[in-house]
């Protein structure tokens, strides 16, 4: 008797463990299909644009919704200028801080500085945007922009960088605060990898007579390179599609200009301001071909992110 | 001075400059978090009273009113988000780290739960609008719920699947050796192990969504007016804050440094939280 109960016994839980990682497997793949799924909609709202421009879509300057035509190159500029500028100012000082964080800071202060840096993460986006229009934007606008272009809009290369109208609004100031938002992600990326480095290495070249700064040089950035690398493509796939902070100061302007003063718009800030009030199919459609592009560029950026940080794990037999 | 001894100088001085420096990045870091955090509570103090929570947001141009609609919407489509997403991120967390870790297909699966997990939020808030609003013909708070949802997903996917796999094996082992089905080591020996690391997950995908903004603008919309029907469009925290801010009435814009304040003392309770949990488990 104990038999047959302890066979029906095995057959239910058989049944039950299968149904569980049944189940589990579905949430599994639920996941991989979701993010293919985003892909696949945003596309097919995309079509009418896609199908009435062509690939002129992507390449054509102007965008005018009172004429119903529709082209991405202003947004996608926008995009992407903002986002360099960011890098250009995140990653020196995201490479200090963690240099600071690994080598220079006293050990009672490496806590509470990476924590706090690690909340200036945590601050919500829209904070960042309300900050930067009411705060840094009349700040930028009385002090430094006005001196920004007299004193370097004249000069020969450069030149053209800092002229226009010094309102404190504009593709710069978006690089600016998109920087102050990516400065935790890829520091903490930064100061993690750098944590890796074997001591022993580490104390061979101080052993051999190295300063902190060449050992920074010559042996811990040649040792995670392959992963600062994927830390500075994670902060730059964040910048990509970052929407409120910089839909509060880039001032939504559609033209291209090489000056830093000058307001713009990027992919995101664009799908903010416009969608809810998209009425033309045909509106509502760029902007959804608008957001696949976004979509496709920040894919590749993760990517390519995330292959650079898998390396850093291979090497280490994890 | 011989060569070497200059040498030796410029190295020494690079060396300096280069600490210098680091100082300072970490300086100007720091700097940016105090000056933001500062102007968000004194802005948002001023403006801060229970008229806040008592009161309806104010049509353009009057001079009274608060955000009780858009905190109560705020709530619950966060909360709708947390309970739909949760489960299904614990349930393919698990399959992660028990069933194909180390296999391709698992590989692949953390692959792209993290490229959604640093996705922008407006992609998956367009993404929803087609998957949601589009067909049933409206703006909800459910839409809202769902986009915020895609949000929590991926995080609670990662943390548990982190935590599970940090279970030592012997407790695995010990537990099948005892006979046990695996359904039950997942559930009753895995997730009792993991569980403070899955809520401290759970916890911060909160407070990450608590500020969220992009995704509810063409999900949720905004509703000047009270509503708890999730089928009927619905304000948010953020939401208004964006209205408001954007705004040429200054009485909005003082709303709007309110919310900011509710919002950033939110997210910020929740990670001081979320962390608590974690060391109390150490």
């Amino acid at each position: 008797m104990t038999n047959i109960q302890s066979l029906s016994r095995t057959k239910t839980d058989t049944r039950n463990d299968r149904l569980f990682s049944l189940t589990v497997a579905v949430a599994g793949f639920f996941v991989l299909i979701s993010l293919f799924a985003a892909a696949a909609m945003m596309f097919k709202g995309g079509w009418q644009a896609f199908s009435t421009f062509g690939m002129g879509f992507l390449f054509d300057a102007n965008w005018d919704v009172a004429q119903g035509h529709y082209g991405a190159m202003v947004p996608i500029f926008g995009t992407i200028i903002t986002s360099l500028i960011a890098l250009l100012i995140a990653v020196p000082i995201s490479f200090g801080i963690a240099i600071f964080l690994t080598e220079l800071s006293p050990n009672w202060l490496r806590i509470p500085v990476s924590s706090a840096i690690e909340l200036l993460a945590g601050i919500p986006s829209i904070i960042f945007g309300m900050w930067g229009l009411f705060i840094l934007v009349p700040f930028l606008g009385e002090y430094v922009f006005p001196w920004l272009s007299e004193n370097l809009g004249e000069k020969a290369v450069i030149g053209p960088l800092f002229q226009g109208p010094p309102l404190g609004i504009g593709v710069g100031t978006a690089g600016l605060v998109l920087a102050i938002m990516i400065i935790p992600f890829i520091s903490s990326v930064m100061r993690e990898v750098f944590l890796t480095v074997p001591t022993q290495l580490k104390e061979s070249a101080y052993a051999l007579g190295s300063t902190t700064t060449e050992v920074v040089w010559n042996i811990v950035l040649p040792y995670t390179r392959s992963a600062v690398i994927g830390g500075i493509f994670l902060g730059l796939g964040r910048a990509l599609g970052e929407t409120m902070a910089v839909t509060f100061v880039i001032g939504n302007a559609y033209e291209i200009s090489a000056g830093l003063l000058n307001p713009g718009t990027s992919i995101a800030s664009t799908i903010a301001n416009e969608f809810g009030e998209a009425v033309d199919p045909l509106h509502k459609s760029s902007l959804l071909a608008l957001g696949f592009v976004l979509f496709i560029l920040t894919f590749c950026v993760l990517s390519i992110a995330k292959l650079m940080l898998r390396q850093l794990k291979k090497r280490d037999g994890n | 001075m011989s060569s070497t001894q200059r040498l030796y100088n410029r190295r020494r001085f690079y060396n300096a400059a280069t600490m210098v420096l680091s100082g300072l990045a970490t300086a100007f870091g720091l700097f940016f978090l105090v000056w933001i955090l500062f102007v968000t509570f004194s802005k948002g103090f001023d403006a801060l009273g229970l008229h806040l929570f008592t009161q309806m947001t104010p049509p353009p141009g009057e001079e009274t009113g608060g955000m009780l609609n858009a905190l109560v919407g705020s709530l619950m489509m966060c909360l709708v988000a947390v309970l739909m997403a949760a489960p299904i991120g614990i349930a393919a967390g698990t399959y992660l780290a028990e069933y194909v870790n180390y296999h391709w297909i698992g590989e692949t699966i953390r692959f792209v739960n993290d490229i959604l997990l640093s996705a922008p939020s407006i992609v998956l808030g367009l993404f929803v609008f087609t998957l949601v609003v589009e067909p049933t013909g409206g703006f909800s708070g459910w839409a809202g719920a769902i986009a915020l949802g895609f949000i929590v997903l991926p995080v609670v996917v990662r943390t548990t699947d982190e935590m599970i796999r940090l279970v030592p094996v012997q407790m695995r082992e010990a537990a099948l050796s005892l006979g046990i089905p695996q359904r039950k080591v997942n559930t009753q020996i895995l997730y009792r192990a993991a569980f403070p690391g899955i809520l401290t997950g759970i916890l911060l995908s909160l407070a990450r969504i608590s500020g969220e903004t992009a995704p509810l603008l063409f999900t949720a919309l905004n509703n000047q007016y009270w509503n708890t029907d999730m089928s009927k469009p619905m304000a948010s925290v953020p939401g208004v804050v964006f209205q408001f801010a954007m705004s040429p009435f200054e009485y909005w814009n003082k709303l709007a440094w309110a919310g900011a304040l509710i919002v950033t003392l939110f997210v910020l309770l929740i990670s001081v939280f979320a962390r608590v949990v974690l060391a109390r488990k150490k």
